[in-house]
């Protein structure tokens, strides 16, 4: 019976194409997003729910800016530093933006070498983008210290709208968490992929499904969110 | 074919891709941060940090998390939901300007 109604669809939408196959999807009685597994659907659901809680602290942080009648501090000054006697406005955010773009980068041909079952390759490259990860964090960390040093709190600053400094430390917070646990999912990611889980399928120790490179793909994908995320956050927090 | 291979055995680019995108990436990223180094202003300011991150952020979309090759479905399950986002913003300007207006009425100085 869902054999024949599996074809009949088949039959009923040959090629459909553009907003004719979505609707054949979503009406097709069975599994919406065909050719695509369930794990990488529920990343990119799970996925989808993270990007409402960063813009909701977005958006909090909007509305706090545009609504405070006390300036915002110049995020340009408030977190220039001085190296070798030249004062450089956000250079440590610079920095840390070009950590996570190349953490991107050697994570999506890590995924690219999962593919093409080269162990070694994915699992070296997965173990430097967890090292540019940390080295992030390690800087966020760097950063959250200096400000506070500064005297920085989340109810009052130095240098304008009380407000600045609850955005600051909420929403960087939030991503520096999600980075952290993104290095800790990378390293149990890359044991494994090390150890030939995905080669032999051999079963997950929490789901106990077989193995499958597609693993490091779904990892990819929220890796890549985290960057997506800082993408955001550098123009609306740091330079807006 | 391309979504069958994709189910299959996986998305298979040349690595040189990824290579192109991660240059690009770095270009726009120091554009955007030479946007606060020459200490543009105003509005040329604020176009030009949204056009670096939308370029930025629909790069390592499409690419890095291959939604460029992803079934159409999938790919509208995700962005259209998206949009109330927007909405959500639109709201929340219109409410901050009305208690910005409301604080600088009744709690301004020489009110």
């Amino acid at each position: 019976m869902a054999e024949q109604a599996a074809t009949d669809t088949s039959h009923a939408y040959p090629e459909a194409s553009g907003l004719r196959s979505i609707a054949a999807d979503f009406s097709s009685d069975r599994q919406a997003f065909r050719n695509v597994s369930w794990g990488k659907a529920m990343m990119w659901i799970f996925l989808l729910s993270d990007t409402f809680v960063f813009s909701c602290f977005l958006i909090s942080y909007m509305t706090a800016r545009m609504s405070t009648t006390v300036p915002w501090p110049n995020a340009s000054e408030v977190f220039a530093l001085t190296i070798g006697g030249v004062t450089l406005p956000l250079i440590l955010i610079a920095i840390m933006t070009f950590v996570l773009i190349s953490s991107s980068g050697t994570m999506a041909m890590a995924v690219n070498y999962a593919y093409r079952r080269d162990r070694r390759k994915t699992a070296i490259l997965m173990l430097v983008t967890a090292l540019l990860g940390a080295a992030f964090v390690g800087m966020q960390a760097f950063e959250w210290s200096k400000l506070i040093h500064e005297g920085v709190r989340p109810w009052s600053n130095a240098w304008g709208a009380a407000q600045f400094g609850s955005s600051f430390f909420m929403i960087t917070g939030f991503h520096g968490t999600h980075v952290s646990f993104g290095v800790l999912f990378l390293l149990i990611v890359t044991r494994k992929v090390w150890r030939g889980d995905y080669d032999q399928e051999r079963r997950g120790f929490f789901t106990s499904r077989r193995g499958n490179y597609e693993s490091v793909e779904i990892m990819g994908l929220y890796w890549h969110f985290v960057d997506l995320v800082w993408v955001f956050i550098f123009a609306f927090f740091y330079l807006w | 074919m391309a979504q069958a291979s994709a189910h299959g055995q996986g998305q298979q680019h040349p690595i040189r891709l990824y290579l192109v995108v991660w240059i690009w990436l770095f270009a726009l990223s120091a554009c955007s941060y030479f946007v606060d180094y020459f200490q543009f202003e105003g509005l040329l300011r604020y176009s030009l940090i949204l056009l670096f991150m939308m370029l930025k952020a629909g790069l390592i979309m499409a690419v890095f998390m291959h939604m460029a090759w992803e079934r159409l479905s999938l790919v509208y399950a995700i962005l259209v939901p998206i949009s109330a986002v927007l909405v959500f913003v639109a709201i929340m300007v219109l409410e901050s300007d009305y208690t910005l207006l409301s604080r600088l009425s009744f709690f301004g100085p020489g009110t």
